[in-house]
């Protein structure tokens, strides 16, 4: 599961156009992941800018 | 009020492609209503406002208000911090884009469309395949807007032309995670581009230093997908290169971004929907450059509209071809070399960066023409150093 930092965001959307499955949504000062429809890919995780994404999942193992 | 109404075209985004479609749209006799989710036109600025006299001037005659620097040279820096100094063929300009993107969207209110911020997109409106309008939420009340054309200008976060069905997902590889501060009390000379080359500054793009005047300048940079899944994010590589080289800089804004340097969209169009900018992957793949271009689409999508209304034709795939055909002609061709330059580019080590830059230094300034640069790169390495200069001019 992708676990958002707390307001680290910066909603530049940059996440958004790499997803392959559209389930983050990027408002003017608001982001959102839909668990049910995430795939766990990590791509999200890699290209944000500033770290403000994690997966859950492979941070435990 | 616009959401009791019905227009010609809708756009998603109020950046230079949407409000150049909204310009050249209103001026064709089109009614056209813009849709940006932010509270203002023109920021936050996730750019490094750089753009050549010929991208603006196909536009506009350059507003001393837009430009904060005007731009003669370019200083590249290799690895070994070997320093390698041009003249620039076409001068450039580094832009106020909060001032800049919002006069475009003034010109087009000026030519009767209707602009309105807080209101965000968040669904298409879709009867029988065809798209005909948008839902979406403006200042907490939900609204939909129908309209014969929507053009989906929402940038690098585009999630319309996924909606109206189309691929628009970056490929990791071709999305350049971006960062940039503004930063002032520092030197930096006012007349020039600076760019460090380097995968210990920036691995798979590139990190800039650009002038905005009074000891102020945007300094950023791009790490592509494919690096960044190393795990070090383009902040650190940032952060890094400011306590090496502007240790008591001041900074005055910070923003990340994201670019997609790929080629354009084989499919920028569906039933009823046209994707302009960012969003159709219209960033010259090269420099990373995406201003110019996304209004270059967003004239040409506008132009198609207007022909479409003109001759009571229906907004359906097979007619919004055109748009695609007059932007393959104007550009897509020519990001096609430029998504191949890149990939070649991409392949150089420190090294191959290295040799180039001591190779291009050992000619003295005034010899350095593009034939002489030309005959030195056949002589050390054929292919590379070819594809770096015609980077840096091309841009
Ligand atoms: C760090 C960085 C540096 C750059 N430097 C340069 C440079 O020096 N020179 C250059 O030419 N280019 C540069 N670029 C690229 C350039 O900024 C973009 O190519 C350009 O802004 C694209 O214009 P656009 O109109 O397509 O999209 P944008 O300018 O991104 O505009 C899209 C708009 O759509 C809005 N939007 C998105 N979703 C919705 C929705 N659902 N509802 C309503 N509104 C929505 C957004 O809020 C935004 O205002 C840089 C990019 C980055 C990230
Ligand atoms: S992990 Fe993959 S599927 Fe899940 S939000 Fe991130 S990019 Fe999308
Ligand atoms: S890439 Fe990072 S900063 Fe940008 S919107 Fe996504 S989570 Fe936020």
């Amino acid at each position: 599961m992708i676990q958002i930092e707390g307001n680290k965001c910066d909603f530049c959307g940059c996440c958004v156009g790499v997803c392959p499955v559209d389930c983050i949504e990027v408002m003017e000062s608001n982001i959102e992941i839909d668990d049910e429809i995430c795939i766990d890919c990590d791509l999200c995780v890699f290209i944000c800018p500033i770290d403000v994404l994690s997966n859950v999942a492979t941070e435990a193992v | 009020m616009w959401q009791q109404k019905q227009f010609d075209c809708i756009v998603v985004g109020g950046g230079p492609a949407g409000t150049t479609f909204a310009q050249v749209a209103s001026r064709g006799g089109l009614s056209v209503l813009v849709l940006e989710k932010d509270r203002d036109i023109g920021m936050p600025v996730r750019c490094g406002e750089a753009i050549s006299d010929k991208g603006l001037r196909y536009f506009h005659d350059p507003d001393p208000r837009w430009i904060q620097s005007t731009i003669d040279r370019i200083k590249l820096t290799a690895p070994n911090e070997t320093e390698v100094e041009f003249d620039l063929n076409d001068i450039g300009y580094i832009l106020d884009r909060r001032i800049f993107d919002y006069d475009l969207a003034h010109m087009a209110a000026q030519e009767g469309a209707i602009v309105v911020t807080k209101a965000y997109v968040n669904g298409l409106i879709i009867d029988n395949d065809m798209v005909c309008g948008v839902k979406g939420n403006y200042l907490n009340s939900p609204f939909e807007v129908r309209a014969k054309f929507v053009i989906g200008a929402d940038g690098v976060e585009s999630r319309v032309g996924r909606w109206g069905g189309l691929r628009t997902q970056v490929k990791l590889k071709d999305m350049e995670s971006g960062i940039q501060k503004t930063i002032s009390g520092i030197e930096v000379q006012s007349n020039k581009f600076e760019f460090y080359l380097s995968r210990k500054w920036a691995p798979g793009g590139y990190l800039w230093v650009f002038p905005k005047g009074n000891n102020s300048a945007n300094v950023g940079l791009g790490i592509s997908g494919y690096y960044a899944k190393e795990g070090k994010s383009a902040q650190k590589f940032l952060d890094e290169f400011l306590q090496w080289k502007y240790p008591e800089c001041s900074v005055l804004t910070t923003v990340a971004g994201g670019v997609p340097v790929d080629k354009t969209l084989k499919c920028m169009v569906a039933d009823g929907l046209m994707l302009v900018g960012d969003a159709a992957h219209t960033v010259n793949p090269m420099t990373g450059g995406g201003i110019s271009s996304g209004m270059m689409s967003g004239m040409a999508a506008a132009e198609t509209a207007i022909e479409l209304s003109h001759n009571k034709k229906e907004p359906t795939r097979a007619n919004l071809n055109s748009y695609e055909k007059k932007w393959t002609k104007l550009r897509g061709k020519k990001h096609e070399k430029y998504y191949r330059i890149k990939e070649a580019i991409f392949k150089f080590d420190d090294d191959d960066l290295n040799r180039i830059a001591d190779g291009i230094a050992a000619v003295k300034e005034e010899d350095r023409s593009l034939l002489k640069l030309f005959s030195i790169a056949v002589a050390k390495k054929p292919s590379l150093l070819i594809d770096v200069v015609r980077l840096f001019t091309g841009l």
